[in-house]
């Protein structure tokens, strides 16, 4: 099977922040990216659940988004705009696509 | 004296408030108890529309007067000023940064509707009745104080906070302020009548549904403070509960002052008392991402949401009976 090389990056950030960073992404000419829920974890600031959060305030979410070597860049100037003065984790790594034209 | 040390115990011995201890024993006893999420949130919709809905009925039912607009006024005021009480207090007795101070005093100036919610359910136990309008003074209260914390901080420390041109917009429409908002509307417009037709749902299940709400809130702020330990020194866990009182007489100068009912006093008190852990929270993570969130949220929902709930509403109800001779 032909595959193509792409960008896998994936941001863990405050849930109140999402709306923000995924306009930042599309204005950035980010077309694709995938919200996922955080269910808890631990960090620089201890451990932390999803469960017994009141409010948005407490919560993370994950966006995650596959894209083309030459897009890196631009995402993570407009992603960083974003999430640099917030707690939250910016990770790159390479991967595998099977339809080159879809990012 | 003994009657209102009396209406006091009463107060903490009903239902709503020993479900809230219920929640918070067990989270300390780290019991597996747990709403789970989806039903918690149903659960706050349930109740923001039925405390939103019977106070528009209520309005409809007595008419609109000038001690409204004056109430409502009056709460845009107080969530104005108690956050700056708040951070002089803070400063006073803690050692907290002016960023931290700051994001604590506006927690102060707006409100925790869930309290409210379990003031409104306890004076009515009480047999007492309040002003329907105090639902709109309680969404009014909600944001101002935001404004409050990012002014101190302007004039403090200059260039640590941000105002977003969509932030402000974001907290007055959240959620729970349309819900509570467009329900009490509803209620103004479709007055007693419009009560009568979903009584069923909104008024007879309304004390089971919130004493379930307040056992899920025992053990959110008993998990909260379990986890949160390190952060309360001495001085913090003093200030919250403090705080609340201090807030409180401003209500109650206030509600005496605009000449409310014994019930609209308590719960002017309550509302000045109670500290945000929805919108503000949410606001300040954005505005102020360099203020620590587990001192705010940790202080207002694990130290005075429960002194509120266990001592607060209590206390309130007896000074505002012993004040106006209710």
């Amino acid at each position: 099977m032909q595959t193509h090389q792409a960008k896998r990056v994936e941001i863990t950030i405050e849930s109140v922040m999402e709306g923000r960073l995924t306009k930042a992404l599309i204005g950035a000419g980010v077309t694709g990216f995938t919200v996922l829920p955080v269910l808890g974890g631990s960090g620089r600031s201890g451990q932390w659940s999803r469960e017994g959060q009141v409010s948005r305030a407490g919560g993370m979410v994950c966006v995650v988004c596959i894209i083309r070597e030459e897009k890196l860049d631009d995402l993570l100037d407009a992603a960083f705009a974003v999430v640099e003065r917030h707690i939250g984790v910016v990770s790159i790594t390479d991967c595998e696509v099977l339809r080159a034209e879809r990012f | 004296m003994d009657g209102m040390l009396a209406l006091a115990a009463d107060n903490l011995l009903s239902p709503i408030i020993l479900f809230f201890a219920l929640g918070l024993l067990a989270a300390f006893a780290r019991s597996d108890l747990s709403i789970p999420e989806a039903i918690a949130k149903g659960m706050s919709i349930y109740l923001l529309f039925a405390i939103g809905f019977k106070g528009g009925a209520a309005v409809a039912d007595n008419g609109i007067d000038g001690t409204l607009i004056a109430s409502l006024i009056a709460g845009v005021v107080l969530s104005f000023l108690i956050p700056m009480v708040a951070f002089a207090l803070l400063r006073v007795m803690t050692g907290l940064s002016v960023t931290d101070a700051a994001a604590v005093a506006g927690h102060y100036g707006s409100i925790s509707i869930v309290t409210f919610v379990a003031a409104t359910s306890v004076i009515t136990s009480s047999g007492l009745d309040s002003e329907g309008y105090m639902v709109a003074v309680a969404a009014v209260m909600e944001a101002p104080a935001i404004l409050s914390a990012l002014w101190l901080i302007a004039r403090y420390d200059k260039g640590a906070a941000e105002m977003e041109a969509g932030l402000m917009r974001e907290i007055l429409l959240n959620g729970s302020i349309v819900l509570l908002v467009g329900s009490f509307i509803i209620g103004v417009i479709t007055g007693t009548e419009g009560l009568d037709l979903i009584a069923p749902f909104i008024v007879t299940p309304f004390q089971g549904v919130l004493c379930l709400f307040l056992l899920d809130m025992g053990l959110v702020a008993g998990r909260g403070l379990r986890e949160a330990r390190g952060v309360l020194k001495p001085g913090l866990f003093l200030f919250g509960m403090v705080m609340p009182l201090v807030g409180s007489m401003f209500g109650l100068a206030t509600g005496v002052l605009l000449g409310l009912s014994p019930g609209g006093v308590v719960l002017f008190m309550t509302l000045s008392a109670s500290a945000s852990y929805i919108a503000v929270p949410a606001a300040m993570r954005v505005a102020l991402p360099e203020a620590n969130p587990s001192i705010y949220l940790t202080l207002s929902l694990g130290v005075t949401f429960p002194f509120n709930l266990t001592v607060g509403i209590p206390l309130y109800l007896a000074i505002a009976t012993l004040v106006t001779g209710g």
